[in-house]
């Protein structure tokens, strides 16, 4: 018994090194790029440490018994008669139970420091629809479709839906939260390695989930500044602009164009190449012409008339979202599409 | 011909069509009579659907005995095949025999499953490299919600035929407490799978099978039909609950005492008590949306309509649908593996010739499972945006969970241990579900720290932990539990050959796949895409996953050529081929109709195996002269 025993333990003392070697060799997670991903690496470290450890005395007490306690199938032998031993069940039912306490306490801890909020926070306001990213920053008033955030300073992400459920996640920050509609849900996190990331949606919202994805640029502080003032300067250029222009560009940033596209290629909502002036098939069979208020109401009230094949998914919520300029200028770049 | 049409399965579907169109043109009688335009498809489906289901059961027969009860006319026990037909045409039809009911559940379970795994095979070729080939992105996501719905269905199927067969027989009753029901609760499922199937057709549905809201109130009509075949397959998994405690509670035999039944009874009732109780949750969950989408009752709708806002009406909550779905979602894992952790601890001491080690704390820790895993639900919810406070406590339950799974870990090996191990097909099953089991079981707790979580919540490292835990816990034993009791269905020996040849091409694929899926999610593939970023640089994986799952999917063409041709040419099988304790193997093979030809005693302990002398139950005891405990 002895010996079997001896063995056993010498084995699991070996796959436990083997296993951790061989998982600490392969790639487990993409550069880690923010300050919550240093605390979640920790934790996800410790767990594949118990993991090596449990998988490696369950394994080869199995199979060290399949080898060594071998019987020929048929055969009457029996094995050794003992039904239980009860301090044994008592020491692996308390010793686990330690441990995922442990484990408990240690993701308490952790989640306070990861969602705790960082001195001058950046806010930006994320929006998420059916597919598209749009980001908005309220100290300088900036729209885009990138986000672009600086290193070293917490970000307040303040989140919010227009249609279904969808989750922001960029797999280097290590931190996911859904996005709801009709309420504002927050995440933290502070960036600390420069570079270029996606932001990938994480909840299934739809046909094109797979496609909803918005790049993310993490900059030195100076790179950020330099970027927000030629983007606050570029916006003031813009205003001056003909409203086709600022229509397109808001067309850009609201996301339309996820949908409607500007060159006549098929979409998930009518392209807006040739709209204008059209006759149009409604889904009830009746036909209207694509004038200012048909496609005012369009945009403020999308459900109102469906142009028929297409399905009723728009968000009702643009009325809000648009101001009345803005959406004239959205119709003057329709109509420049025409030309 | 006649046969054909005489058949209770055929009778039911022509029923079911009829009784739709019969339901979809009260639906159209009733919007013209209200003014409206005739024909819309959405309540003219959901009303046919259900009305047809219905149908289904009134033309099976499946209620044929309880309207004779409301007309007070007479309705005796039908026992062995029908006179006037051919032996096989039972299975087709309604019968109360739950060793007749166990294989009907059983084979349509591993029909669903098929089903299931033959969509997989379908989108996981789409998977093997980026960008779309051969699929849009419509029909990738009701390939991959119907691939989940249909193989828990099939899971559940497979639950209910492995406790119907042998719970009874285990127990030395002679049948289930309520045969009439547990005929209602097979055929129900018919109709059921044909819903879910059909709503494939009819639109299919993009929202995956956790049909989230507001994406599942403005899914294809596909969802609906979705929704009403879950609710009659929960309806079936209910009844079936009911009737197995029942069972288990007032059919024992003499002398078998709660902790002298076998395991895997106390398993099935851990099962059943989730399943009794947790199951009306989804049912209602789903309920809430088709009804949100038919009748414009906005439980789930954030977004109200102006009318509603001047009525005064509060908005509806999206979270609240998730609490209602995960409520019963969770424990439903436990319900599809707890019956598996049960066939393994069941087989470990016959092919190990040894005691089984901790009964009593095998058979609480399933309680226990079942008991905690009522307290979990949320730990699907952490990054949902439930309030913060409540993700902690979730946390601690959802870690609990890892000790009393532990200590089946550590009995099941303590089992082994100074065993005399012999490893024909079924316990190879078992030593190969041991390991996925525990593979499922270790990624557990980084999904159970909430900070991890935020990471793996939603990737594929999920997909390849409950892949884990499923095949672990439920694919693999009830693979080991048909080739186990096979002999005692059938009365035929299966081949050993294709059954190891079955199960070596199988488990180190699985190995692969599920590992595999772990690692490309931990470096940010994410579930449900059609589609994935070639510059994750997962494309040698992918081809990997996909290339292990065919394998897994031909091992199994093999297992059912095995079954199919053994029926008719494999060798006639003795008693007790593997020198099992269970009563059900000290009875002839195949089982007789009625199973025990007079109660047996239960006169010792079910798995002493090596102990001199000792026996498990007498099959031909002399009651009247037993013991007064055993009576």
């Amino acid at each position: 018994m002895k010996n079997h025993l001896l063995n056993v333990v010498v084995l699991v003392g070996i796959v436990t090194a083997a296993t951790l070697a061989l998982l600490k060799n392969i790639p487990l997670a993409p550069v880690q790029a923010s300050a919550e991903g240093a605390v979640t690496d920790w934790l996800f470290g410790l767990h594949i440490n118990v993991i090596a450890f449990l998988f490696a005395l369950i394994m080869v007490f199995m199979l060290y018994s399949v080898f060594v306690f071998r019987r020929e199938p048929g055969s009457l032998e029996t094995g050794e008669y003992f039904h239980g031993n009860t301090p044994l069940e008592i020491v692996w039912t308390i010793a686990p139970l330690i441990t995922v306490l442990y484990f408990g306490y240690l993701g308490a801890v952790t989640l306070k420091d990861i969602t705790s909020p960082g001195q001058n926070e950046l806010v930006v306001n994320v929006t998420g629809s059916q597919w598209a990213w749009k980001f908005e920053y309220p100290d300088s008033g900036l729209t885009s479709n990138t986000l672009v955030l600086p290193v070293g300073r917490t970000v307040k992400l303040e989140m919010t839906s227009l249609d279904v459920i969808h989750s922001f996640w960029v797999p280097e920050f290590r931190v996911k939260q859904d996005l709801l509609p009709g309420v504002t849900k927050t995440l933290r996190v502070t960036p600390t390695l420069p570079g270029e990331y996606k932001l990938r949606c994480a909840e299934i919202c739809g046909r094109d989930h797979a496609y909803m994805v918005a790049p993310v640029q993490v900059l030195s502080a100076s790179a950020y500044e330099a970027w927000v003032n030629s983007q606050v300067s570029e916006a003031q250029a813009a205003e001056s602009a003909p409203p086709a222009e600022r229509g397109k560009t808001l067309a850009q940033v609201q996301g339309c164009l996820a949908c409607h596209s500007a060159d006549g290629s098929p979409g998930n909502g009518p392209t807006w190449a040739g709209l204008y002036g059209e006759e149009i098939t409604l889904a009830d069979g009746t036909t209207v012409t694509a004038d200012d208020a048909y496609l005012k109401t369009a945009i403020v009230d999308p459900g109102a008339q469906i142009a028929e094949g297409f399905p009723n998914i728009m968000p009702p919520t643009y009325g809000d979202v648009l101001s009345e300029e803005q959406i004239a200028d959205i119709i003057a770049y329709i109509k420049s599409l025409n030309e | 011909m006649k046969t054909f049409f005489s058949l209770g399965l055929i009778r039911g579907i022509v029923s079911q069509l009829i009784v739709t169109a019969i339901g979809m043109g009260i639906t159209v009688a009733v919007r013209v009579a209200m003014g409206l335009p005739a024909w819309k498809a959405e309540p003219a489906a959901v009303v046919g659907a259900l009305l047809g289901a219905i149908g289904f059961m009134f033309g099976v027969g499946a209620l044929t005995d309880w309207l004779k009860w409301m007309k007070g006319e007479e309705t005796p026990m039908r026992h062995g095949p029908p006179k006037d037909k051919p032996a096989w045409t039972r299975y087709f039809t309604v019968d109360y025999n739950h060793k007749i009911i166990g294989v009907q559940y059983t084979v349509t379970g591993i029909a669903l499953i098929g089903i299931a795994g033959s969509l997989a095979m379908i989108f996981r070729l789409e998977l093997s490299a980026p960008g779309l080939q051969f699929l849009t992105a419509d029909t990738y996501n009701t390939f991959m919600s119907a691939h989940g719905i249909v193989m828990i269905g099939g899971i559940l199927l497979g639950v209910a035929g492995a406790m119907n067969y042998l719970v009874p027989l285990m127990i030395g009753a002679s049948d289930m407490a309520f045969p009439r029901l547990n005929a209602f609760g097979f055929w129900v499922t018919v109709p059921a799978a044909l819903l879910i199937v059909s709503g494939m057709v009819f639109g299919g549905w993009d929202t995956g099978w956790t049909g989230y809201p507001p994406l599942s109130a403005r899914a294809p009509l596909g969802i609906q039909l979705f929704f009403l075949g879950v609710y009659f397959i929960g309806l079936s998994s209910i009844l079936g609950a009911l009737n197995l405690l029942v069972t288990v509670a007032r059919m024992r035999a003499p002398g078998m005492t709660l902790f002298r039944m076998p395991i895997f009874v106390w398993a099935s009732v851990a099962t059943s008590l989730i399943a009794l109780t947790a199951t009306q949750l989804i049912a209602l969950s789903f309920l809430m949306v088709l009804v949100q989408r038919l009748l414009g009752m906005g439980f789930f709708d954030p977004n109200l309509t102006p009318e509603a806002v001047a009525m005064g009406a509060p908005p509806g909550n999206p979270l609240l649908f998730q609490h209602l779905f995960w409520f019963y979602s969770h424990p439903a894992v436990y319900v599809f593996i707890l019956p598996g952790l049960g066939i393994i601890s069941e087989l470990l001491p016959v092919f190990a010739r040894k005691p089984l080690f901790g009964y009593k704390w095998i058979a609480m820790s399933s309680l226990t499972i079942a008991l905690v895993g009522f307290l979990v639900w949320a730990h699907h919810m952490f990054t949902a945006g439930m309030e913060e406070y409540l993700r902690l406590p979730f946390s601690y339950t959802t870690l609990l969970v890892a000790v009393p799974t532990g200590v089946k870990f550590f009995s099941w090996v303590a089992t082994l241990w100074k065993g005399r191990i012999s490893l024909e097909t079924p316990m190879l099953f078992v030593l190969g579900a041991i390991s996925v089991f525990l593979i499922g079981g270790l990624t557990g707790p980084p999904n159970g720290t909430v900070t991890t979580d935020l990471q793996l919540h939603d990737t594929y490292w999920i997909v390849g932990h409950f892949h884990a835990t499923m095949f672990g816990g439920f694919v693999f034993p009830f693979f080991a539990a048909i080739y186990y009791w096979y002999p005692k269905v059938t009365g035929r020996m299966f081949s050993e050959t294709l059954g190891k040849l079955h199960f070596w091409l199988m488990t180190p694929s699985f190995w692969v796949m599920s590992l595999v899926q772990q690692q490309i999610g931990l470096m940010g593939m994410r579930r449900r895409i059609a589609d994935y970023d070639p510059a994750l640089g997962i494309q040698a994986q992918q081809v990997a996953i996909t290339i292990a799952g065919y394998i897994i999917f031909a091992s199994v063409l093999v297992m059912i050529y095995n079954l199919v041709y053994s029926y008719r040419h494999g060798k006639i099988a003795v008693a007790n081929p593997w020198n099992s304790r269970s009563p059900e193997f000290q009875i002839p093979s195949p089982i007789p109709e009625h199973s025990y030809e007079q109660p047996f005693l239960v006169t010792g302990e079910p798995y002493d195996y090596g102990l001199e002398g000792s026996v498990y139950i007498s099959i031909k005891p002399d009651i009247a002269n037993a013991p007064v405990a055993a009576k």
